[in-house]
């Protein structure tokens, strides 16, 4: 069977220049904030920090367009110290969905 | 906030004493320090914010572990922790904590801690646990951190927030001269200078995953991660029976106690699906767990807290005290699924491993000056062997490293830091920022967690945890391709690895004891006796010479209070109907 013969052949790969191909990407997971603050109620803009300052695992911050304060990151013990501290009762607890 | 290497910068201090972490134990040990010394400067360093950190962040609905005057004593006290550890106790270190344990109490109320009083105006004490009565309710315990706070500024104690601590320095003869951290915020470095260091840093409370799978769904605030355990073992510090693992019976998913010392008292009780009683006690012990984990598995399972037989009034003194103390989104919870205490049973479950030594008997190794075997190296709360010792153990034992910590520096000069040790650290810190991709903690965390359930958790299986070792060997390889984008998820990353250490411990402490001992929380399966000729001893572990983790065997102390065969057997007695011998 000489006909295989006349398959052409494939071209070497390169192996540097296909590894430089792939680039790492990343994918962000989307996930519901389980802290949510009320921004007529938040004094934020006036100088208060206080839910941001008590949260153990420091999850919270204050968003520099509207000045209000925010979940920043996902990792949520509902512990509440956010809710109860807040001056103006503008911060709302809920159980994560995974747990609630 | 990209934090890049120009940006960054590393900050030196100095400090008599510092105290890493401000939860309970801490700021006790700080304020009892400057009590001992006014001149001596004292920081109390958290990772959080010391006026919501650690355990009782949102107070506690109750002591466990009072030993009050006409109530108990003590010698009862350290017999009846003795037995429910099986044997394995340093009793001095027990007695030592039963016998200051209402001046601390004491002293908590002259500071203004409201505990619950009778009409008379004697602490209301409750039988709880097998044999005495130590729990002592706090409904107004909410406000405790408050109060601590109050006498840290009083006794000008220096607070610095939002810092993790990630490793101790030591100089040529070993012992502890400072310490290493990094600014959660903005990833500054620091480098604190100390003739003396208490760590406070609470439960290993990030070890396994709890089953709802959701990462921060921990028993413990998951701020305490085990950096406290690993800090030690870096340092070169002893720890103790770290195989005796914490587990607790907990709400399931919710993951936070129900709480059956609060409910027992009142008429509440942990029954099976026909709404049975099956222990004979609620107090938190390695064999009471044994028997819940029986129950759960079986076709009674699984189990419930029963409080549905309950008066009305009843009922609401218990919401009262549940819903605004320890875990108050408890009651948001059972809202959100309709439970309602009057009519139905709260399902229960098993919480996730742990090293905590306030609930079992895993801690860093401490003596009754709560000195580790570290010099200049002081322990105390969850994270410091003193078994069962509870939020009253963690004052007290704050308390003793406090006063002990001010005597050891008086006269004491600072000595000269390690640059290379810095530098290395420094690096180590700094590498998932520098990194341009990587893997992301959490992902690295979660897996590393998961191979705690599956290799770790009890019953605890000889091939199954070798399996364990090779992962969590794997995971260290791991950690070399984390990427973090800011200073948070560095934080997140610096304690992925202080939580693969504590694994790591975990495993190897399991493997050494081979026996089985504190009911579920060391049963392996393929050593399913107890076999005190051989094991009846402490085992500790440590960084060896060549840097490697070993452990070994420490003779049990000479009981200073001694119990009688009979005594010694109450514990294995929990079921309901088990024929007291």
């Amino acid at each position: 069977m000489t006909g295989c013969e006349s398959v052409p052949l494939l071209p070497e790969p390169k192996k540097r220049d296909r590894e430089m191909a792939y680039q790492p990407q990343e994918i962000f997971f989307r996930s519901n904030a389980p802290v949510t603050v009320d921004e007529d109620l938040c004094i934020a803009h006036k100088g208060c920090t206080v839910c941001v300052d008590v949260c153990p695992m420091d999850l919270l911050a204050i968003n520099p367009a509207t000045q209000k304060a925010y979940m920043a990151f996902d990792e949520c013990w509902y512990c509440m110290p956010c809710e109860k501290d807040c001056p103006t009762g503008a911060v709302k607890v809920e159980i994560p969905y995974l747990l609630r | 906030m990209t934090h890049s290497a120009k940006n960054r910068s590393t900050l030196e201090q100095e400090y008599d004493i510092v105290v890493i972490g401000g939860g309970t134990a801490g700021p006790m040990a700080a304020i009892k320090a400057k009590e001992r010394n006014r001149e001596l400067r004292v920081l109390l360093i958290d990772k959080a914010n010391v006026k919501r950190s650690g355990a009782i962040s949102m107070g506690m609905d109750g002591l466990n572990n009072a030993i009050i005057p006409g109530h108990s004593t003590p010698e009862q006290y350290t017999k009846e922790i003795t037995i429910a550890n099986d044997g394995i106790v340093n009793q001095a270190a027990v007695y030592a904590y039963a016998t200051h344990s209402f001046e601390t109490l004491s002293q908590l109320d002259r500071w203004g801690v409201k505990f619950e009083k009778d009409e008379t105006g004697d602490y209301a004490v409750k039988k709880v646990h097998h044999m005495g009565a130590y729990v002592l309710p706090m409904p107004e315990g909410h406000d405790i951190k408050k109060v601590l706070y109050r006498q840290l500024k009083r006794a000008r104690v220096s607070i610095t927030n939002r810092v993790v601590c990630t490793r101790l320095l030591t100089d040529e003869e070993g012992a502890v001269n400072g310490l290493m951290g990094f600014d959660c915020r903005t990833a500054d470095f620091h480098v604190i200078k100390a003739k003396a260091v208490i760590l406070a840093c609470g439960a290993a409370g990030r070890l396994g995953l709890p089953s709802s799978g959701y990462l921060m769904g921990t028993y413990e605030n998951p701020t305490n991660a085990g950096d406290g355990y690993a800090m030690a073992y870096h340092a070169g510090a002893e720890l103790a029976n770290l195989e005796c693992f914490q587990i607790n019976p907990l709400i399931k998913d919710y993951n936070g106690p129900a709480c059956a010392y609060v409910t027992g008292p009142l008429g509440g009780y942990t029954a099976n699906n026909k709404g049975e009683r099956f222990i004979e006690c609620d107090y938190w012990s390695g064999q009471m767990m044994w028997e819940f984990h029986q129950e759960l598995e079986s076709g009674n399972g699984p189990v419930f807290l029963k409080l549905d037989h309950l008066a009305e009034e009843t009922i609401q003194n218990i919401e009262e005290i549940l819903h605004s103390n320890e875990r108050p989104s408890r009651g948001q919870f059972h809202a959100n699924r309709g439970t309602d205490y009057r009519t139905q049973m709260v399902e229960m479950h098993i919480s996730e491993i742990g090293f905590c030594s306030g609930h079992s008997a895993s801690g860093v190794w401490v003596n009754e000056k709560a000195e580790t075997s570290v010099k200049g190296l002081y322990s105390a709360g969850d994270m410091a062997a003193v078994p069962h010792n509870y939020m009253l153990g963690a004052f007290t034992y704050g308390w003793f490293a406090g006063t002990n910590a001010a005597d050891f520096v008086a006269g004491r000069e600072f000595s000269a830091v390690d640059a290379r040790q810095i530098e290395t650290e420094k690096a180590r810190v700094y590498a998932p920022l520098d990194r341009e991709h990587g893997l992301p903690p959490a992902q690295v965390e979660y897996k590393l967690r998961r191979f705690v359930n599956d290799y770790l958790q009890p019953p605890k299986v000889t091939r199954k945890m070798q399996i364990g070792l090779q992962r969590f060997s794997d995971i260290q390889r791991d950690l070399d391709q984390i990427k973090a984008h800011n200073a948070h998820e560095l934080m997140r990353a610096m304690e992925v690895s202080m939580i693969r250490d504590c694994a790591e411990m975990a495993a190897r402490a399991s493997l050494f004891r081979a026996e089985s001992r504190w009911g579920l929380y060391h049963y392996r399966v393929d050593h399913p006796q107890r076999n005190d000729s051989d094991w009846f001893c402490h085992c500790h572990l440590k960084k060896d010479e060549k840097g490697e983790m070993s452990s070994f065997k420490k003779a049990v102390e000479p009981y200073i209070i001694p119990l009688d065969a009979e005594e010694m057997q109450a514990y294995d007695r929990l079921r309901v109907g088990a024929f007291a011998a």
